[in-house]
């Protein structure tokens, strides 16, 4: 397929804007303006259209493949929630309008909006209140570590710098807690999957701030000692952190605030049902215990006396602002129609369905794929491929071959802690005959693995591009060639 | 004399420099090596600190520092080339050389033969 650039031809227009019947003005001063002309395609509005309409058919997506992308939750996205989104009196507000004289009384149906869901959010997780401005689920993570902080500098605990983070956490844990600013310590995973706990007392100290905990755990598994867990690095002193990326696994069945976690963020591009991926934006708002709510970011929509809803910015305390405005309203809005559509009952079906339908394929699989630890999971399934490799078949290979059959490969060589991992998440959202054929390509590919290994590491053969060569586009990249 | 530890790193003494890199079995774990983050000249290291960096297809991974030391030289040629920890990690892949380094804390480590043996319980 060529590129737009080669598409253009010299003095090519999408439409004709009439000349100016009044005189130029040079507004913007001479230093300002470039010197050469941007080098634009020039192309009509046909050739515009049927280039990105080609370049959208090479697309694979939730739209058109099933995606079983393990921890990324890319379930179906209601097509009902972007009518909700769509509704002129959401799309065209001005996000300035309720920081205006009056502008509160002309936004409260978009404030009841952000506190409703701040609500219902709350209820879910067993948690106080909830920010809803964290605009993706590291930033949600950023947010609630920088709470922890915020927590024991007014405690005048000056000396906790350290944040425990287990081996089977999301990558971007470690990463939040050293950009706001601590020390991270890993701890191990025992033989079952769970945290260590011989390992997490060694650990624990006067330094210890809190523990990053992802529950359910990236190995789809839920620690069976997440009670003690807690218990434990309360008694120390530290604070509880829950990545809830996986909180699929465990909605409307078990409150992360019940069970003795302080702070916590939830993904509603996953969870929730929002565009994920390239569709986004992304939101991560963070659920807290009471004794956290007074650090929480500003603005919080509050309700007064008389049911009418305010922005509010007088917290001494808070950590401050921490994104523009009021977080990403129309995914919050998504996420709001989800929630009302599915309910309690909705929520329950949800969870049941996204962990039923992985031990389905994690059993079905089993003869075929070796798995590091044979116990139910939860949302999703981890096998490792080293079955395969002994025949010259990596995980990478059977992701390519996956594309072939039809299928967004699941995520791979992801946890770390599992060699050669294919880590596998159908959602709640797929049908049991999408599931089945699934299985069916994937008991195809370790039985040809077994007779024709070659065949599949050449895979990819039906894509617009054969198989991509991913360690030179990796050494010598080139983002742009408009050659 | 070479020693390696539990997390796949290697050291060669050559009087009182330690050359320090990654073992065959880490590399080929990788897979292909696609970038890698060395220490600068100078550096104090204990041993278990974050030396550098190296990145693969698959993942990045930490390299711990077997040893305490201050780093003398850097092996630059990584920075084009960072196949040669694929090609040759045991001897044109080092990563780098340091100097102040304690003996005793060879100690700890493991010699080729035990090194396999403990590969062989791994898999």
């Amino acid at each position: 397929m060529k590129l737009i650039f080669s598409i253009s031809r010299s003095g090519r227009r999408g439409s004709s804007i009439p000349k100016a019947d009044v005189p130029e003005m040079n507004a913007i001063p001479q230093r300002f303006r470039r010197k050469k002309s941007a080098e634009l395609p020039e192309v009509s509005e046909q050739e515009v259209i049927r280039h990105f309409t080609a370049l959208s058919r090479k697309n694979m997506g939730v739209d058109t493949n099933f995606y079983p992308l393990g921890s990324c939750t890319m379930k179906y996205n209601p097509k009902f929630h972007e009518r909700i989104a769509a509704l002129p009196g959401f799309a065209e507000l001005h996000p300035l309008l309720p920081q205006l004289r009056h502008g509160g009384a002309l936004t409260q149906g978009a404030l009841a909006v952000i506190y409703e869901a701040e609500r219902i959010l709350s209820e879910l997780l067993g948690f106080s209140a909830c920010t809803m401005q964290p605009l993706a689920g590291a930033h949600g993570e950023l947010a609630g570590v920088m709470l922890i902080a915020a927590y024991h500098k007014a405690c005048k605990d000056d000396k906790r710098k350290v944040m425990l983070i287990p081996d089977a956490a999301h990558g971007t844990n470690p990463a939040s807690a050293a950009v706001a600013g601590f020390d991270t310590v890993e701890i191990a995973s025992d033989s079952e999957g769970n945290v260590d706990l011989e390992d997490l007392k060694k650990h624990l100290g006067p330094e210890v701030a809190g523990l990053m905990l992802t529950c359910p755990n990236t190995l789809g598994l839920f620690d069976r000692n997440v009670k003690e867990i807690c218990r434990l690095v309360h008694e120390a002193g530290g604070l509880c952190y829950c990545d809830g990326a996986n909180f699929n696994a465990i909605i409307g069945r078990v409150r992360p605030g019940d069970l003795g976690f302080d702070v916590m963020h939830v993904n509603l591009h996953k969870t929730f049902s929002t565009p994920h991926g390239g569709g986004g934006p992304g939101s991560g708002p963070v659920g807290v215990a009471e004794k956290l709510v007074p650090y929480l970011p500003v603005s919080r929509v509050t309700k007064r006396s008389d049911g009418t809803y305010a922005l509010e910015y007088d917290y001494p305390d808070s950590i401050g602002y921490i994104a523009p405005f009021y977080g990403n309203f129309g995914i919050i809005l998504r996420a709001y129609a989800y929630m009302l559509t599915l309910g309690r009952e909705g929520f329950r079906r949800v969870s049941e369905n996204a962990v039923l339908n992985a031990n389905y394929i994690r059993c079905r699989l089993a003869p075929y794929y070796d798995q590091k630890y044979d116990r139910f999971s939860m949302h999703e399934c981890v096998f490792s491929a080293t079955r395969q490799v002994a025949k010259g078949v990596h995980a990478l290979d059977i992701a390519k071959a996956l594309i072939d059959r039809g299928y967004h490969p699941p995520t791979i060589y992801f946890p770390l802690i599992v060699p050669e991992a294919l880590m596998i998440e159908p959602t709640e959202t797929e049908s049991k005959d999408t599931i089945d054929s699934f299985i069916e390509a994937m008991i195809e590919i370790a039985k040809m693995t077994e007779t024709n290994p070659e065949q599949i590491q050449q895979a990819p053969v039906t894509t617009p591009v054969k198989r991509m060569d991913e360690t030179r586009a990796a050494r010598t990249p080139v983002v742009a060639d408009l050659g | 004399m070479k020693y390696y530890s539990e997390d796949h790193e290697w050291v060669e003494i050559h009087g009182e420099e330690a050359t320090i890199g990654i073992s065959e079995y880490a590399a080929k774990q990788l897979g292909d090596i696609t970038y890698v983050e060395l220490p600068s000249e100078d550096d104090d290291f204990i041993v278990g600190d974050t030396l550098g960096v190296v990145e693969s297809v698959k993942a990045a991974s930490d390299i711990y520092s077997p040893v305490s030391g201050t780093v003398v030289m850097i092996n630059d040629a990584l920075e084009d080339e960072p196949n040669l920890i694929n090609e040759s990690p045991e001897d044109k892949g080092w990563l780098c050389k340091l100097t102040n380094i304690d003996t005793s804390e060879l100690d700890d480590m493991m010699n080729v033969d035990a090194y396999d043996k403990y590969l062989k319980e791994l898999s």
